[in-house]
């Protein structure tokens, strides 16, 4: 979108498990106040923050990065962009293994990988950039539009 | 962060209601307990989570994981689950498909 955002603000959490609820409780506070998504659309965005987080500190914890991971929020007229950096080794996000169907037994034996779809699912819009190092992921919301479901 | 994990015996199932957020932080607490359930001996297993404010990917796995290790015993963990917010994870993922979820521990230990 053309419009520049209007207010940012950034949070630095150590690159541990026990941070992302932080960062959880800050991001809902910050869209719940500003009162323009439904609580659903809320819910959503703190999930798809929380499984970025874990994606970005589990790829600190792969390479033993001690770096902070940084979240960023942005806000515009229309939409809320949250991005999430890291820096670890990046992946591709096209290249990810799809998991058998559900009502294949062998589902089971797939405890992982469900982070990244999840967030395509939660949020308007997500991008993977390769950073250097590591990767931002951003993910956005646009007010008063509904999800996929 | 606390999680909650309390375990109550109810017509035959071990009933471990589970209460605060589920994630990659507190999942592994999860695991140790259903672990600990199937070691003892406890193959049909409800896992109750209306007291869940908060699941993520990390704690379906974590649920995945407890109903392929009951299955291999010959047991089920099934799931107690009426929020909205809570249900909508295992719908996008899929999960309703692969877990027997119920609204109320009653319907979950009436039903097999």
């Amino acid at each position: 979108m053309s419009q520049a955002p209007t207010n940012t603000v950034e949070l630095e959490i150590p690159a541990r498990a026990e941070f992302i609820a932080l960062v959880r409780l800050v991001v809902s506070s910050l869209a719940a106040g500003r009162r323009v998504l439904a609580d659903d659309r809320v819910d959503d965005l703190k999930l798809a923050v929380s499984e970025a987080c874990t994606n970005a500190i589990e790829a600190h914890g792969a390479i033993a990065v001690d770096d902070r991971v940084v979240v960023r929020w942005q806000e515009a007229d229309d939409h809320f962009e949250v991005s999430i950096h890291d820096k670890g080794e990046g992946f591709d996000p096209s290249a990810l293994p799809d998991h058998p169907p559900v009502t294949d037994p062998e589902r089971l034996n797939f405890e992982r990988g469900l982070g990244i779809p999840l967030i395509r699912t939660l949020v308007d819009e997500v991008a993977f950039d390769p950073a250097d190092p590591g990767m931002a992921v951003r993910l956005t919301l646009y007010c008063g539009r509904q999800g996929d479901d | 962060m606390e999680l909650g994990l309390d375990v109550t015996e109810r017509n035959g199932y071990a009933v471990l209601a589970v209460r605060g957020e589920v994630d990659v932080y507190t999942a592994p607490r999860l695991r140790e307990r259903l672990v600990e359930l199937v070691s003892q001996g406890k193959h049909q297993i409800v896992v109750d989570l209306e007291g869940v404010d908060f699941l993520d990917s990390t704690g379906l796995g974590v649920l995945v994981g407890g109903l392929k290790r009951l299955r291999s015993h010959d047991g089920d963990l099934t799931l107690v689950c009426t929020q909205h917010r809570i249900l909508k994870v295992f719908e996008i993922t899929g999960l309703t498909k692969v877990f027997s979820i119920h609204e109320s521990v009653d319907a979950a230990v009436g039903a097999n």
